[in-house]
């Protein structure tokens, strides 16, 4: 088995978030970054999981600038064999699919696996890119891959459910929560991480397709109606008559 | 050169979700016209001219979804029809097809549109949620061919036509290199994305044996259940449940929160819900900031009263 897991660095989950003034770029202050965690959870340790049990390697690719280090780094000592960084800003999903696509294309993976979709920008766009730009079959929100020989057989969250596929040959998987459970990296994988090898890559030509017009925050809240227990039945009237939700 | 919007049938009727996209292609289309993409068969096809569809087209041949053969079928449909802009429901199946069409079609992709698209000095801009519903975004599509994905209940289907009738389009479906062996769906309640109601629950409920209060609740609201992330994870609930940043983002018109705290990681998910109501023992759970109507309360007596309410008022009606 040899699979490419695809990592991005994103805002802490209890990050704030705030814009520059003019409302094009996140500001970036005071945040601490982390592994997107569906990359970190799911497809890396899904991944670790299949060399430890079927042999083979694990990858990681990131596009992003140096200060991603630390965070492919991380997806090393949890038990990645080596990473690529393509040295670039991230403009947007078909930039960052191009990139990938350019290291993967000539290096027969057996799976690609990206997370579900990154947590500040949820696009989930990147993956089905990156499969029409290789041509291979793509698998979108995964929660169970078992492995046999050459067949995959994948569970997929669909609304209101599961689907359950087969299919054979190298392909492109994204995947979500039940796919792994997380795994803390240990003092020697940390160790060790150190000196694994991280290559940095130039990028190709890749223009954007999409550009930032601006960032907004919701409107606040008008705050509160709060209701005495013993009235529900005003509750009741108010989703009904005010809010006209029932 | 015109906006093809796609379609799917729900057990061969087409349901206010696919009235609502062929609004919304009309609204995106402004002066150029709106085609409807029909994938399978609608005994109803021909009332999407009456929310905005100027042209109604059907497929006999209806393809699995598999993202390399449905990203086929569309890319060729809107290059038979000239058309400059698809839009796809933002749905597992959609988004996973979504970036192929892109790619196909040389296009730029705005995915999860939550509102119109508004063109300004010859720009088509869209608006949408980022950072799990604590912001939003407006994109500029650059590219001269563009594909958008809307999430469900964006808006409201509009009369505005009539009924109108429906045309078959030839397009090549080739073969799937993927095989469907199973489909477990819970069935009866809207899924989760398009639900206009929920109730969802919490640590608070103590133990899936208590989940009874709660769809009692949801069965007298006709509402879908969801869920803390806690709660799937300890298998009281089917995680396809879970709502916050890790699990689905939703934004029905009333989500009610029963037992849950509010941790930023949940609300991520919940907090572009039209209206919130909170039921929580606790007066200082954080979850309150971001309501609209709240109890405090103990949930085991509050919501099976909330249920006897709501049956007397629907009783009523
Ligand atoms: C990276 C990351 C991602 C995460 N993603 C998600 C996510 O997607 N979704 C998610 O939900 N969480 C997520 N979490 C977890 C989140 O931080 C909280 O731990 C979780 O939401 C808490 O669930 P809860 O409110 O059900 O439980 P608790 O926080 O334990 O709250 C239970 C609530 O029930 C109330 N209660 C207890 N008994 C009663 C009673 N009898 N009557 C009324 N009220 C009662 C309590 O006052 C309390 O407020 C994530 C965490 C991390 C770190
Ligand atoms: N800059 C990046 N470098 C490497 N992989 C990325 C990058 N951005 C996104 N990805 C991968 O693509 C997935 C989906 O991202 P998105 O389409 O942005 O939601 C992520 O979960 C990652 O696996």
């Amino acid at each position: 088995m040899k699979t490419l897991v695809c990592i991005s660095k994103t805002p802490d989950t209890t990050s704030k978030i705030s814009f520059s003034s003019d409302g094009k770029n996140f500001n970036t202050d005071g945040i601490s970054f982390i592994m997107n965690p569906y990359d970190e959870w799911y497809a890396l340790v899904r991944a670790v999981e299949l060399k430890e049990k079927l042999g083979g390697t694990v990858t990681v690719i990131n596009v992003g600038d140096a200060s991603n280090d630390i965070v492919i780094r991380k997806a090393l000592a949890i038990g990645a064999d080596d990473a690529i960084r393509v040295d670039a800003n991230p403009i947007d999903s078909f930039f960052v699919a191009s990139q990938i696509a350019a290291v993967a294309k000539d290096k027969s993976y057996d799976i690609i696996f990206l997370g579900k979709e990154t947590i500040d920008y949820n696009g989930a766009e990147v993956g089905a890119m990156l499969a029409e730009m290789l041509d291979l079959p793509y698998v979108s929100f995964a929660n169970k891959l078992e492995v046999d020989g050459d067949a995959k057989t994948i569970r997929r969250e669909i609304e209101g459910g599961t689907e359950t596929l087969k299919l054979s040959g190298p392909c492109v998987i994204s995947a979500a929560k039940d796919m792994a459970q997380q795994r803390i990296p240990n003092m020697q994988g940390i160790l060790m991480s150190k000196r694994k090898p991280l290559e940095v890559v130039t990028p190709v030509g890749a223009s954007s397709r999409i550009e930032v017009i601006k960032h907004d925050l919701p409107p606040a809240k008008k705050g509160v109606t709060l209701v005495d227990a013993g009235n529900v039945a005003e509750l009741v009237r108010l989703l009904h008559e005010e809010a006209k939700v029932i | 050169m015109s906006v093809l919007v796609i379609v799917e049938p729900n057990n061969g009727t087409i349901n206010k979700g696919g009235f609502e996209l062929a609004t919304f292609g009309k609204l995106t289309a402004g002066q150029d016209k709106c085609l409807v993409l029909v994938v399978g068969k609608a005994s109803n096809a021909g009332d999407l001219g009456i929310y905005g569809a100027d042209e109604v087209y059907e497929i006999d041949q209806v393809p699995v979804h598999d993202s390399a053969v449905y990203s086929k079928v569309i890319a060729d449909a809107s290059e038979k029809l000239s058309c400059h802009t698809v839009i796809i429901k933002a749905n597992a199946n959609g988004k996973a097809t979504a970036g192929r069409v892109a790619i196909k079609l040389g296009a730029g992709l705005v995915s999860a549109a939550n509102s119109v698209p508004e063109s300004t000095g010859g720009q088509l801009q869209v608006k949408r949620g980022v950072f799990s519903g604590k912001a939003f975004a407006t994109y500029a599509i650059t590219t001269d061919k563009k594909v958008i994905t809307v999430l469900g209940n964006s808006i409201q289907p509009k009369e505005m036509g009539s009924a109108t009738s429906v045309q078959s389009l030839q397009v090549d479906v080739p073969p799937s290199t993927i095989e469907v062996v199973a489909k477990e769906t819970l069935s009866g309640r809207a899924p989760l994305p398009e639900a206009e109601l929920v109730v969802s629950g919490g640590r608070g409920f103590k133990g899936p044996e208590n989940w009874n209060i709660l769809l009692d609740l949801a069965d007298a609201l006709d509402a879908t259940t969801a869920c803390s992330r806690p709660v799937a994870d300890a298998d009281w609930r089917p995680h396809h449940e879970h709502v916050g940043q890790t699990g689905i983002a939703i934004r029905p018109n009333l989500y009610i929160a029963v037992g849950i705290s509010g941790a930023i990681q949940h609300l991520a998910g919940v907090n572009n819900s039209k209206t919130i109501v909170v039921i929580n023992k606790d007066p200082e759970a954080p979850f309150f900031k971001a309501a609209d109507y709240g109890i405090v309360g103990d949930l085991f007596e509050v919501v099976p009263k909330l249920t006897e309410e709501i049956k007397k008022l629907k009783a009523g009606a």
